[in-house]
């Protein structure tokens, strides 16, 4: 845009008024106003992500009493520990699947729903959102209670039904089970609500076109949804899984990691370590293991997204 | 100018009477006009004992002119134990904050010493629980002080009608309402007899639940009972201890009993044993007088058959579950004198008869001459069910990860490792021996500094 200073007949120029005049055009500025008006946003990022995050990987290279730098010393000792890499194990175990569903349950109902009629449609989506919106600390004791060792109501009902008891949280395989089954109740409307948006952009004349060479319905999903949706996909994914990796609450709430340590993930580990037993900077160093992790998934992801950009412009 | 009526001679003398009455005094108390305290105390769960802490506090801060202020913080979630963490990280905070357990030691560093405060409550009130002076000293320093409130022992409470019933054991005379005990009846009163009971309660359906899971309640009593067979994870001098003997006989023993317990022990919290007596399926647990306390208002036909009584003994000894609870000062708070006064004044015997009254006998002083009081007789149904929950008779107070140095044991306590060794080898059928060299792994790992 093209500033233009006005003059008003009368008006002398004053020397002195310059800096003044040039602070105005300054202020005056998209890119100006804009970033003032992000700074809020920015100055809560510094505060509460970006000093934390380097405030923990300080914290990491401490010794367990915090006076003395240790550099690598925290995570050579944890490469050390069985039942550190039991967490490695557990956390992608846990991840991966849960990510694997949650993808898998929202395709399928985002299909679903969008098959609905456009009457109904809207009060189906608020329904299966509902798990999303509730305090996730809220829905797991939910889930706690449904799933309690002594008075399961699962229980109650497989008792009912002439079944016999399922030990969900007693045993390790069925407590990682349960954590995960509660991880995809929560997490798959998330997805279903980006594939739906994702559905809806993809152009009707592209199906149409399929359904005149003869396609039919998975052909149509193969070579028509699924292509158009990779990139909403790849980034849907990458997002989950960095808050699936990050996940606490669910087994905190549940499990607090038990039994046997066999349903912990990084981070009641970290917590279990850093704040239950009292050694933040091993605390810190489980929590920051994550990282490289996150990392590189999001590059390799993002790239795709990146090179499939480019292709379809 | 009129003269004052005192002569040079009767000023001196005033003054040297006040100066060596203020030199010779043992406790010095102090007036604070206009200050101010602030506490962060545990959140208590018996409703009403939050009230009574606060009255007292009123009390004196009215009499010392002091404002206090208290913020009860809960610990469910480990609210109290990240409050705490987060007050020491930030230095700042409140003035004084209660911690549980282990906590003094992990804050030991932030904290203001106070030896003095303990050294008069000793000289009044005598020898001090051997578990809160471990866990709450450091370097040859007191930096927690006990309180009354919180401060708990698990002992067993059992169902008198299902022990006489099904093992044809009367409790009440093994252990009654009153000082005198039948020596020989206590003394059989060992991990063998818990066995035999534990084997007949399970064949009549009615099983005693002990918790396994990686929570207090579970790592308490387990702990308590390796020890009762003498075994030891790490010793004082860091030497690791736990492939013994009596770590092999504590564990062939649990595989033995945990075969008598619920499979759903393994995932229990601290409230799973709770519930499990409330209900009336279970004939026994270890705990506090809670589960008693909810069953009254909840299963009154339980909690008239619930008694509170002495562990079993072992090889070792009797051993019980203590958990105690301190208040600790920050080294950075703003009115530490006032903070150091008002802790002696709320651990001082009449006060801490007012809060174990104000929770029906739930919280136990750290201070052995303070087992007098009479909540503990009077609370019913039934009368005296509570008598013996203070450690009467040789039963010994006992916390999970002793003997080793407190910031190695905090971690063994915290990670849970009796009761994992105990799930390796009762749930998940794991070679003794191999969970034994699990357990070495894990404690070697303790020990870095």
């Amino acid at each position: 845009m093209v500033e233009v200073a006005q003059s008003y007949p009368g008006q002398l120029a004053q020397p002195a008024s310059r800096p003044q005049a040039s602070l105005r055009r300054f202020m005056r500025r998209r890119s100006t106003i804009a970033f003032l008006m992000c700074l809020p946003l920015i100055a809560i990022v510094a505060c509460l992500i970006v000093y934390p995050a380097f405030y923990s990987i300080y914290l990491a290279m401490l010794s367990k009493a915090q006076t003395k730098f240790v550099g690598l010393g925290n995570f050579a000792y944890l490469l050390k520990r069985d039942t550190f890499w039991m967490v490695v194990e557990q956390s992608a175990i846990f991840a991966l699947s849960a990510v694997f569903f949650k993808a898998l349950i929202g395709l399928i109902t985002a299909h679903l729903v969008n098959n609905l009629p456009a009457k109904g449609q809207r009060k189906w989506r608020g329904m299966l959102l509902v798990p999303w919106v509730i305090p996730l600390a809220l829905s797991s004791l939910g889930w706690w209670w449904l799933f309690d060792p002594t008075h399961s109501a699962f229980n109650w009902i497989i008792r009912g039904l002439g079944g016999s008891e399922i030990p969900w949280l007693s045993d390790p395989y069925w407590a990682r089970f349960s954590v995960i089954l509660v991880n995809v109740w929560y997490g798959a409307p998330f997805f279903l609500i980006m594939y739906l948006a994702a559905l809806k952009s993809v152009p009707e004349q592209l199906y149409e076109a399929a359904a005149i060479d003869g396609a039919n319905a998975w052909q149509r999903f193969v070579h028509i949804t699924l292509p158009m949706m990779r990139n909403i996909i790849a980034i849907t994914v990458l997002f989950s899984l960095i808050v699936t990796f990050a996940n606490f609450d669910i087994v905190q709430i549940m499990t607090a990691g038990g039994p046997r340590n066999m349903t912990h993930v990084f981070a009641t580990y970290a917590f279990l370590l850093g704040i239950r037993s009292g050694d933040l900077p091993l605390g810190a160093a489980v929590s920051l293991f994550m990282f490289p992790i996150l990392a590189v998934s999001a590059v390799f992801i993002l790239r795709g997204v990146r090179k499939r950009g480019r292709d379809m412009a | 100018m009129a003269r004052l009526g005192i002569s040079r001679r009767k000023l001196l003398q005033t003054t040297t009477v006040a100066a060596a009455s203020i030199i010779s005094a043992p406790y010095l108390r102090h007036s604070y006009a206009a200050g101010k305290l602030t506490l962060g105390v545990w959140d208590h769960w018996v409703p009403g004992a939050n009230d009574t802490l606060t009255k007292l506090c009123n009390e004196w801060g009215d009499k010392n002119k002091v404002e206090v202020t208290i913020d009860y913080i809960t610990s469910q979630g480990d609210k109290d134990v990240l409050t705490a963490s987060a007050e020491a990280q930030a230095r700042a905070g409140h003035d004084i904050m209660s911690h549980r357990a282990w906590q003094v030691q992990v804050h030991h560093s932030v904290l203001e010493p106070v030896d003095d405060v303990m050294k008069a409550l000793i000289a009044k009130a005598g020898p001090i629980s051997p578990v809160a002076e471990y866990l709450a000293q450091a370097d040859g320093k007191w930096y927690g002080i006990p309180t009354t409130v919180g401060s708990q022992v698990k002992p067993c409470c059992s169902r008198l009608d299902l022990y006489k019933q099904h093992c044809g054991i009367d409790l009440t005379k093994f252990f009654p309402n009153r000082p005198e005990r039948d020596q020989k009846l206590v003394d059989s009163w060992n991990w063998d007899l818990y066995l035999k009971t534990a084997e007949q309660l399970f064949k009549a359906g009615v099983p005693v639940g002990l918790p396994m899971g990686q929570t207090s309640d579970a790592i308490d009593s387990t702990g308590a009972m390796f020890r009762a067979f003498g075994s030891v994870m790490i010793d004082g001098e860091d030497n690791i201890k736990v492939d013994s003997n009596e770590t092999r006989a504590a564990l062939e023993y649990f595989k033995k009993l945990m075969a008598f317990n619920p499979p759903e022990v393994y995932a229990w919290d601290d409230a799973g044993n709770n519930r499990w007596l409330i209900s009336g399926r279970g004939a026994g647990i270890m705990n506090p007088p809670s589960a008693w306390s909810v069953a009254k208002r909840d299963n009154l036909k339980v909690a008239e058959q619930c008694w509170t009584h002495d562990m079993p003994r072992g090889p070792a000894g009797r051993f019980v579950g203590q958990l105690p609870f301190f208040y600790g000062i920050w080294s950075f708070a703003q009115n530490k004198p006032a903070a150091k006064d008002l802790l002696l004044f709320l651990s001082e015997k009449e006060q801490a008869r007012q809060l174990v009254a104000a929770s029906v006998g739930y919280d136990l002083p750290s201070f052995k001459s303070y087992y007098d009081f009479d909540t503990w007789e009077k609370v019913e149904p039934p009368l005296g069910t509570v008598y013996n929950y203070p450690p009467r008779g040789d039963e010994q107070p006992s916390i999970t990860g002793y003997p080793a140095r407190p910031d190695v044991a905090a971690q063994i306590y915290n990670q849970s490792i009796h009761t994992i060794m105990v799930a390796k080898v009762c749930q998940g059928n794991e070679p003794i021996d191999k969970v034994v060299k699990w357990a070495e792994g894990e404690l070697e790992g303790l020990l870095r500094t």
